[in-house]
């Protein structure tokens, strides 16, 4: 593991009467693609803005190479941010936009036009110095408003939902393009976003948020395979979320059957959520499985069907999220079996 | 098409309305400022113009352009900290204040300038305040200074809403994106917060400049002997010498400066991003 | 910092109030003189109410700006509909006719109606007719028409265009369609104008004193009257309570305006952190 560049200590901050960060611990090594995702209203924006000066935590302490920089007012920071709505100055053409901070530094005019230049080359708009910035579709602003953060050579760069203006195929687009510069350059990325996708293809962490704690550290891998809560199994990717009850070691109890799993160490009887992914849910002829259903929607998704799966057995319904290459009538019954790696299961 | 005509149709009083009492008024005043009465009857001259040009008239206009222009550059530079602050986050109640300064706007305007006697005479509330502290008095009243005073007073409010109301619009992401960049306050506010806010000061500038040039009350009731202003000038011509064709061409010269400098700031402020009163 | 910008706000406010406040404490000032404090009265106020010059003066006043709003009102919107079906040619050049009393200095519109006025009189003169309560009246009409326009065409431009169309389709009349479908929806537009006119009107001192006569006086045209003398208490008094009676409606306006606006804050700081 890298160098620790940013370190936050027990942040809380609140908001009148509203708690939006709760002793959030977090520490930013130098060099990697951290993300901060989860949903709307999670505290992800309000981290970002602590860490770029914006707000003052109400607790806790924010140290920068290991000393606090919590009374370092934004412009002497050496943090960059990139705007949700690019926040492009409207008085200025994109070159100037693109000088801006070096103008601040007093840097000699013919070294700032080479370095803004530069920048043009870097995100592609060699040419479009003198345009103006209203002038420019979304995905360019998009790209001025990273210009004119990287010239200032920043040791990191903070984006808050930078993509989520643009349209589908410019995102795409977008994530190759920030995830390529950021490994060229070697910038430290901290980038908030509330798409998990965006998060699992680009980042080298992800930190799951909501209402105001970080719910999972980790490589996005891991977060996928081995989410640690409901919470972060509902968020990333789809998921069957049950209730069950681990009577021992490596057995589980859910849907009125029982499994074998790979966990142990709970308590005997433990009540915890159980979660499967769509496409760890083998789908088999009726009565060969280890549960039974009928399939109430089939829908072609290109790799695989998705299918809906009504399933009773006793007093227990559940509907089951199902991917399978094969292909099954709508109305029919079909046996579903699950193997003991792809349980997971968490305490409640 | 029956329907567009219908809507038409509505316009029309409006049209007769406005050819009696804008346009024909208007000709009147262009008719009379270019004849002069001979033996009872009016006949074409250029006189009025000629006369208008005179050294003693030119010192009326000018003095009014020079009083305008000074009252303006007071309410820029007492007005913009007022909408600056006003619009800056520190204050909770944002709007209550703004209301403050446009309250004093709903009494009569002779009135409030009437009241800047009692305070301005010299043994007025502002002298014996003066002398109380054991200040010099000062012998404001009936001077240029005096009149300065009233239309900064009157019109202070026409230069703060505009430039409030633009300050208040700009994306405070931009404030943040400046900070974020390096720039300390003093960069902030010269960089980004000024040039943005040039639509407000234009309309402010307006807005103060234009009643400023042609008031006559202000000069009237606070100004002295040499503080006649073209308004002065006109309201004599019309209500007291009776030369209405010399009143005329005034008038015309009036208008003619006030349409031509509001032609020119509504077109250095071309996107009307200015948030005027009207 | 912080400070020293509520001082500044504060020493801004003071200057804007102090005449006004001078004015009120006037109102109660027994003696006649306005520099001099002779004791404290109510008796302006009571004595206000038998002065029939001030009373008809405020009469004039409050009657000017309630007709000459009513009929800006009527005239303005019927304009505005006009103005917005036309094509761009017509409607610049009306545009341009609207503008001139807004723009054009109110000396100059005072001294041009009063030419008007003159030579009608002239034409007609076996009428006998002179400046009073018509020629004020229709001289207020006129600057007020522009400002009921200007605020209903911003209303009328955001309509849909199918509306009108759509009532025609459907049987009704043209003056029916109008005030089935056009007018409830452009309303807050003619009120706000028709609220604008009246405040200009109760506010205009410079067009009335050139177009009224024959002793029809607005308070403006009063006060300006008696500045040379010395302004009467009893008008300090009528202005103080006219002063808070517009405080206080502003104030209950202002009120309710802002806790509507705090509410929608409030929702928009929650949306996102």
């Amino acid at each position: 593991m890298g160098e620790r560049l940013i370190d936050l200590i027990d942040v809380c901050k609140v908001f009148g009467q509203t708690t939006v960060l709760n002793h959030i611990n977090l520490f930013i090594v130098k060099n990697k693609f951290l993300t901060l995702l989860g949903p709307s209203g999670c505290g992800k924006t309000t981290t970002l803005r602590i860490i770029g000066g914006f707000e003052t935590p109400t607790a806790g302490d924010l140290l920068f190479e290991g000393k606090s920089i919590l009374n370092l007012p934004p412009h002497k920071r050496k943090v960059n941010t990139v705007f949700q709505r690019y926040a492009l100055f409207p008085n200025m053409n994109v070159a100037d936009n693109i000088a801006f901070g070096l103008r601040i530094k007093k840097v000699k005019a013919d070294v700032i036009n080479g370095k803004v230049n530069e920048m043009l080359r870097l995100v592609n708009l060699r040419g479009f110095g003198k345009r103006p910035v209203a002038s420019l579709s979304g995905g360019q602003q998009q790209r001025v408003a990273i210009a004119r953060a990287l010239v200032n050579e920043p040791e990191v760069l903070l984006l808050d939902e930078p993509l989520g203006a643009l349209d589908l195929k410019l995102r795409k687009e977008m994530q190759i393009e920030l995830k390529n510069m950021q490994q060229k350059l070697g910038i430290t990325f901290v980038y908030v976003t509330h798409d998990q996708e965006e998060a699992l293809t680009m980042s080298d962490t992800v930190a799951v948020m909501n209402a105001g704690e970080i719910q999972q550290i980790g490589a996005p891998e891991d977060i996928y395979n081995e989410p640690k809560n409901a919470f972060v199994a509902n968020f990333i990717g789809e998921s069957n979320i049950l209730g069950g009850v681990m009577p021992e070691d490596y057995r589980v109890v859910f849907a009125g059957n029982t499994f074998e799993c790979v966990d142990r160490g709970f308590e005997k009887d433990e009540e915890v959520d159980v979660v499967i992914r769509p496409e760890d849910v083998r789908i088999v002829e009726s009565g060969k499985g280890q549960l039974t259903g009928i399939v109430r929607t089939v829908i072609f998704k290109g790799v695989h069907y998705e299918m809906l799966i009504d399933m009773k057995n006793g007093d227990f319904e559940f509907l089951w999220k199902a991917h399978s290459t094969v292909m099954s009538e709508k109305g029919s019954a079909v046996g579903m079996v699950i193997a003991p790696d792809l349980i997971h299961v968490m305490r409640k | 098409m029956l329907k567009g005509s219908a809507k038409r149709a509505a316009v029309a009083p409006y049209v007769i309305w406005s050819a009696l009492f804008v346009i024909i008024p208007i000709l009147l005043v262009i008719y009379y400022s270019l004849t002069m009465e001979t033996d009872g009857k009016l006949v074409f001259s250029w006189a009025n113009y000629a006369r208008a040009f005179q050294p003693t008239y030119i010192d009326v206009m000018l003095r009014s352009g020079r009083l305008a222009l000074i009252s303006t550059a007071a309410c820029l530079l007492i007005g913009y900290p007022v909408a600056y602050i006003m619009a800056s986050r520190e204050f909770e109640n944002r709007s209550f204040l703004l209301f403050l300064f446009l309250v004093p706007m709903w009494m009569n305007f002779l009135l409030r300038t009437y009241s800047w006697l009692a305070l301005l005479e010299n043994n007025g509330i502002l002298n014996t305040f003066l002398s109380g502290i054991g200040l010099p008095k000062l012998a404001l009243l009936y001077t240029n200074k005096a009149v300065v005073l009233g239309m900064v007073y009157n019109f202070l409010p026409f230069m703060i809403l505009p430039i409030y109301t633009v300050l208040k619009k700009m994306d405070h992401s931009l404030i943040e994106a400046a900070q974020d960049l390096g720039a300390d306050s003093r960069n902030v506010f010269f960089r980004l917060v000024l040039p943005l806010s040039t639509p407000g000061v234009i309309s402010g500038i307006t807005m103060v400049f234009m009643p400023a040039v042609t008031t006559f009350i202000i000069s009237d009731l606070l100004g002295g002997s040499k503080s006649m202003l073209i308004g002065n000038l006109i309201e004599q011509q019309f209500m007291k010498v009776s030369d209405w064709n010399f009143g005329s061409a005034m008038s015309m010269i009036l208008m003619g400066v006030v349409l031509v400098l509001f032609t020119v700031f509504t077109m250095v402020d071309k996107d009307g991003e200015g948030g005027a009163l009207y | 910092m912080k400070h020293l910008k509520r001082a500044y706000l504060a020493l801004m406010i003071v200057f804007m109030y102090a005449p006004i406040i001078v004015l009120m404490v006037f109102s109660f000032n027994r003696s006649k003189s306005r520099a001099n404090w002779g004791g404290f009265t109510l008796g302006w106020y009571s004595e206000l109410f038998k002065d029939p010059k001030i009373l008809s003066a405020l009469y004039t006043t409050l009657s000017v700006a309630v007709l000459s709003a009513l009929i800006a009102a009527v005239l303005g919107t019927a304009a505005a509909v006009g103005i917005d079906s036309m094509k761009s040619r017509g409607r610049r050049i009306m545009m341009t006719v609207t503008n001139i009393p807004v723009v054009n200095p109110d000396i100059v519109m005072g001294v041009s109606l009063m030419l008007l006025y003159i030579f009608l009189f002239n034409a007609f003169s076996f009428l006998r007719l002179q400046l009073g309560y018509a020629t004020l009246l229709l001289a207020h009409v006129s600057f007020n028409v522009p400002y009921v326009i200007l605020s209903v065409l911003p209303k009328l431009r955001r309509m849909d265009d199918h509306l009108f169309e759509a009532a025609l389709d459907l049987g009704a009349p043209p003056f029916k369609s109008f005030y089935k479908v056009i007018l409830p929806e452009i309303m807050p537009g003619v009120v706000t104008g028709a609220m604008l006119a009246f405040t200009m009107s109760v506010d205009d001192f410079v067009v009335s004193f050139f177009t009224t006569g024959a002793g029809v006086e607005n308070l403006s045209v009063l006060i300006y009257s008696m500045a040379r003398r010395g302004i009467n208490p009893k008008i300090n008094a009528l202005s103080t309570l006219m002063f808070a009676f517009v405080l206080i409606l502003l104030y209950l306006i202002n009120r309710s305006d802002t806790s509507k606006q705090r509410k929608g804050e409030r929702e928009l700081n929650e949306a996102d952190y």
